[in-house]
Order: C-alpha cells, then sequence, then structure tokens
C-alpha cells in the first residue's frame, strides 16, 4: 500500500514536471508552427539562471526563479525577433533554425562557465516532507503546485484576457484571426515569451534537483516532444493528458526495472500512437 | 547536352586525378581526414536521397551506426570478411530503415520529426542498454579488413591503403545513387514530395516511394558506417548521437537539397572550414548555428542555388559590357 502512494506521490512530481516543460512546446507550435528543438537549451539557461543568482549570489530561491521565467522568457522573445520570424511558418526551417540556435546557446554556456565543473545547487528546502508514511523532499514536491500554478495562470490568460483569446485565435485560424485586427506577428511574439518562460521556470524548479551542466537539455526536450506528440501538437489539454501518462509510465517502469527501458518504452508506445492515431489521443474535435 | 557532358567528363577526371595523386603528397592525418570526408559525403547524398520524398529523417545517423553496428558483429563477432560484411551490413540497416519507415510515413512535419527522432534514439538506448551483443557504452571493437581473407600482410591498417579503399566504395555509392537520382523512380520520388496528391491520383504508391527511400538511403548510411568503423577499429554509441545529426543536417541545408551536387558542395566546405577554426574548435558549432541560420534567412536553397542567383546579375553585367563594346 505505502509502495501505491509513493508511486502515485513520485508519478505526480514527474509528471507535473513533464507538463511544465512540454506545454510552452506545444504552446509554440500550436500558433508559430515552430518544433522549437531550442526549448531544450531555454531550460538549460533557466537552472543556469538559478544556479548563478541562488547558488553563487544567494538571492532568494522564489526571486531566483522568477528572474529565471523572465530572463528565458525574454530570450524567446528576442529569438523570435531575430530568427524563427524569417522562418515564415516553414516547419522544416523553423526546426532547422531552432537546430542552429541550440548549437549557438551551448556553446556561449560552454565559454563563460566552462563544462567540465559541477554546478552543485543546494536544495533551498531541504527539510523532508511527510504525507501518511510516504515521504519526499520538499524540494522536490514544490514543482507540483508550482506547475499548477503556472498552468492555472496561463489557462486564466488565455481564457480571460483580450490578447490570450487572440493568441487562440491565431492559432486556430491565422487569417481569420487578422481580419480581426488580431495581429499574428504578435500572437506569435506572445507565444514565444510564454512557451519560453515555461521552459525556464520548468528549468529553475529542476536546478536543485537535477545537475547543471551545458547539454541537459538533450534529454529533456525529448521527453518533451514526445509529450506533445502523443497530446497532439499545439493541444495544451492533451499535452497535459499526456504528461500524466507518460509520468506515471516512467515513475513504474523506473521502478520496477531502470529508467533507460523507461525511456525506451516510452519512445514505443509513442511510435505506436503515431502509427494507429496521428493526431494524437486527445483529438481536435473539440476546437 | 553532348558539350555538358564532355565538361563534366573533364571536370570528373580532374578531380580523379587529385583524389588519386592526393593522399602521397600529405600527412597521414589529412589522409585520414579525406577518408572521414568520403564518409560523410556518402552519408549526406544518402541522406539526400531520403529528402527528396520530402523526409528529412532524425534517424539518419543511427542508421549508420546500424550499419557500423553490423559489421562490428558480423567481421567481429563471428569473423566473416570484409567484402562479405559489407553489403551484409548495408542491408542490415536498410531493413532498419525500412522497419522505422513504417510508423514514418504517417506521419508529418512536427511528429515526423519527432517520431524519427525518437526512432534514432530508440536504436541507441537499445546498444546503450543491451550489452550482449552491443557492448554498452564502451561499443565494440571492429577488424582491420584484409585484401584476401587470411593474408593479413595485405591488409587495409593504414592511412593510404585505407584512403583507397574507400574511394573505391565511395565512387560506386555516388554512381548507384546518381543513377537512381536521374531514373525513374528517383523522378517518382521527387514526385512524392512536390505534388504528393497529383502523384498518388496518378497512380504512383507514394508511401510505397517513401519506403524505399528509406531502404535504400539507410542502405548507403550502413555502408558509411561501415567504412567509418573499420577505420577507427572501434565503435561506441555516443559517436552516433543527435550532435551527429544535428552536423547532418547542416551540411545538407548548408548546401542545398535540390540537386545531387548540393550536399557533397555542403559537407566538402564546411568540413574545411571545420579544419581552418581547429584553434577554435570550441567555437565550431556556434560558426555552425549562425551559419546555418543566416543560409536560411538569406539563401533558403542553399548554397547551390548561389550560381544561379549571381547568374541571373552576371549575365546582366556580361550583356552591358557587349553593348558598351558595340
Amino acid at each position: 500500500m505505502e509502495f501505491l502512494w509513493q508511486t502515485i506521490l513520485n508519478g505526480l512530481m514527474i509528471s507535473s514536471f513533464y507538463a511544465l516543460i512540454a506545454v510552452g512546446l506545444s504552446l509554440v507550435f500550436g500558433v508559430m508552427h515552430i518544433v522549437n528543438f531550442a526549448h531544450g537549451e531555454f531550460y538549460m539557461i533557466g537552472a543556469y539562471t538559478v544556479w548563478v543568482l541562488f547558488a553563487l549570489l544567494h538571492w532568494p530561491f522564489f526571486i531566483a526563479v522568477g528572474a529565471a521565467i523572465v530572463i528565458v522568457g525574454l530570450l524567446g522573445l528576442v529569438s523570435e525577433r531575430l530568427i524563427f520570424r524569417h522562418a515564415h511558418g516553414n516547419v522544416l526551417s523553423g526546426f532547422i533554425m531552432s537546430v542552429g540556435l541550440v548549437f549557438i546557446l551551448q556553446v556561449a554556456v560552454v565559454e563563460i562557465w566552462g563544462v567540465g565543473k559541477m554546478k552543485p545547487v543546494p536544495a533551498a528546502f531541504p527539510q523532508v516532507l511527510d504525507i501518511g508514511g510516504v515521504s519526499t523532499s520538499w524540494q522536490r514536491f514544490i514543482v507540483l503546485p508550482a506547475t499548477i500554478i503556472l498552468l492555472w495562470a496561463l489557462w486564466y490568460f488565455l481564457a480571460k484576457f483580450r490578447v490570450g483569446r487572440g493568441l487562440r485565435a491565431s492559432a486556430q485560424d491565422p487569417e481569420a484571426a487578422a481580419l480581426y485586427g488580431i495581429s499574428p506577428k504578435k500572437s506569435a511574439a506572445i507565444a514565444m515569451l510564454l512557451g519560453s518562460a515555461m521552459a525556464g521556470a520548468a528549468g529553475a524548479f529542476m536546478a536543485p534537483i537535477m545537475s547543471v551542466h551545458p547539454y541537459m537539455g538533450h534529454s529533456v526536450v525529448w521527453t518533451a516532444f514526445v509529450v506533445v506528440i502523443v497530446g497532439g501538437a499545439g493541444n495544451i489539454k492533451g499535452t497535459i493528458l499526456a504528461a500524466l501518462i507518460f509520468g506515471f509510465l516512467t515513475t513504474i517502469i523506473t521502478t520496477l526495472l531502470d529508467s533507460t527501458i523507461a525511456n525506451l518504452v516510452n519512445t514505443l508506445v509513442m511510435l505506436v500512437i503515431l502509427a494507429i492515431r496521428p493526431q494524437g489521443v486527445a483529438s481536435h474535435a473539440e476546437e | 547536352m553532348q558539350k555538358n557532358n564532355v565538361n563534366r567528363s573533364v571536370w570528373l577526371t580532374i578531380l580523379t586525378i587529385i583524389m588519386v595523386v592526393a593522399p602521397f603528397t600529405i600527412s597521414g592525418y589529412k589522409v585520414d581526414l579525406l577518408t572521414m570526408l568520403m564518409v560523410n559525403v556518402i552519408l549526406a547524398v544518402s541522406f539526400r536521397l531520403i529528402t527528396t520524398t520530402g523526409g528529412w529523417s532524425l534517424a539518419h545517423v543511427p542508421m549508420m551506426g546500424a550499419g557500423a553496428y553490423a559489421t562490428a558483429l558480423i567481421s567481429g563477432k563471428l569473423g566473416i570478411p570484409f567484402w562479405f560484411s559489407m553489403p551484409l551490413a548495408g542491408l542490415a540497416a536498410g531493413l532498419t530503415g525500412l522497419a522505422i519507415s513504417y510508423p514514418l510515413v504517417r506521419t508529418k512535419d512536427f511528429s515526423f520529426f519527432v517520431a524519427s527522432f525518437a526512432a534514432g534514439e530508440a536504436i541507441r538506448l537499445c546498444w546503450i542498454r543491451f550489452k550482449v551483443p552491443f557492448g554498452g557504452h564502451r561499443g565494440l571493437g571492429v577488424p582491420i579488413p584484409e585484401l584476401i581473407p587470411g593474408v593479413p600482410a595485405l591488409d587495409f591498417g593504414e592511412a593510404i591503403p585505407y584512403y583507397f579503399l574507400t574511394l573505391v566504395v565511395t565512387i560506386i555509392c555516388l554512381s548507384l545513387m546518381y543513377r537512381l537520382d536521374n531514373s525513374r523512380v528517383g523522378d517518382s520520388m521527387k514526385a512524392v514530395q512536390s505534388q504528393e496528391a497529383l502523384a498518388k491520383s496518378v497512380g504512383i504508391n507514394a508511401d510505397g516511394y517513401k519506403m524505399l527511400a528509406f531502404f535504400i538511403g539507410s542502405f548507403f548510411a550502413g555502408i558509411a558506417g561501415v567504412l567509418l568503423a573499420h577505420r577507427l577499429w572501434a565503435i561506441e554509441p555516443h559517436q552516433f548521437g543527435f550532435t551527429a545529426t544535428l552536423y547532418l543536417l547542416v551540411w545538407v541545408v548548408f548546401g542545398g537539397s535540390h540537386t545531387f551536387a548540393g550536399p557533397v558542395i555542403g559537407v566538402v566546405i564546411l568540413t574545411i572550414l571545420g579544419e581552418v577554426l581547429r584553434p577554435l574548435a570550441d567555437w565550431v558549432p556556434m560558426v555552425y548555428g549562425i551559419i546555418i541560420i543566416l543560409t536560411l534567412i538569406f539563401l533558403p536553397d542553399g548554397l547551390e542555388s548561389l550560381p544561379r542567383r549571381l547568374g541571373s546579375s552576371a549575365g546582366k553585367i556580361w550583356k552591358f559590357r557587349i553593348s558598351f563594346g558595340d
């Protein structure tokens, strides 16, 4: 019984991390049709921001996290302006441009902070959390409420604000949205700002848990892609559902076997789903 | 047309002479560099073969790895001579490509990139996870190929003999792929990309041609992997990781994928650039990244489209001069 609760708790924590990183990716694809491979590097820069501000300069943890969200969001905005705008919605060019951006950001980080040395980020909340015999650290647990708050904020923005509704309109039909005075360029910029900020938040919250290094984005972006595909690209509800599915799948297989097998199974599940249901588990019928 | 052919054969003859003489005039390190360049040329051209059907697969480097692992198992573990293990390993890579193409041809855009990436990564995870027979992170050793099986005196262990082995295999592979590109099958493959609905309506089996392209492209990628493995004498999963795939994409996008020569130009120029920038090796990926973004913004069809673009303005200058002379 204890094992069951532990698995559920771990599964929820991993799922919330997956959701945090994948929703931003899905949003960017939905609005801009950019398969942003640099999303993992945005995540990495979020983690580095927390390392610099929290571990080196001893700022309060949540202020460092907030700074990471703002910095990475602005980085996304700048890259939309300088690079992705020129893809003109062409999926292939957009993807390869993002590959170029991956190279640029990785080398920049390696040259500034070096590759070999460990970048230890101390836990901001080292206390052990005990829920009815099931235990975890506060540091790990905090990802769960943080994700719920951030996703709720995103939903609130997309549903209640004029700009947010415009963004959804652009994603569904850019031409019709443009006729109503919603600039596709503005929508693209906002999507990129929000999507990157989510990646920055994910990196910031994971910095004390994961090891911080210049290539940490690679494995994460892969998982995020798997989640987005299965949820249906551009479909945020589907992405959250897929994050839950894969979060629990990963937790259960990692507990029973090992993490390499878990990655393998995730991939095979995705390939099978693609072969039988290319539009994702949650179809676009609801739109 | 006739004149064009003569021109082309003159250029090919000159290139062949240079390629034959070159290894005797440069250092052993540079000979190996040229060998690796040829391996990458096969890889890039075989990649372009798949892209002619519209599939920018991110699993192409793992296909090369499949060839390398297959030859390591066939010639290393089973002791079958190089001359048999090379085509067998190519076939193994081709069949792997065919297997992953089954789900891949059902996907588009975002899904295609991610699914191909994931498929390649799944193959690589298998090499890491299953230590028997793939050797895990440490990989496998690969024997030195022998000219006549059982005669160790005549082997390809040195740089120059291996260079010529690679040269011959490269010429065979490139001419086969060139013929395919200009054949009816090659035309059908291109039709599948540019006019999929139209191609289907005239009875072209679009998915079938895409899978065929995956099979053939992966076969040649596998051959490139065989050449790589037998020169390095050891292979490990890390070599076929995503960084190598990204480099491949950069070569092909930079050179252009509309013509047969495009990827070749891309590989050659960027390899030379990489060598020139050797003292700044850490910065090379960033230079690649900047080049690729600038190429896509200012020259979306790659370097191969440069003569055509310049051609129009150069023609104007030429005409102007003639009229000036009058």
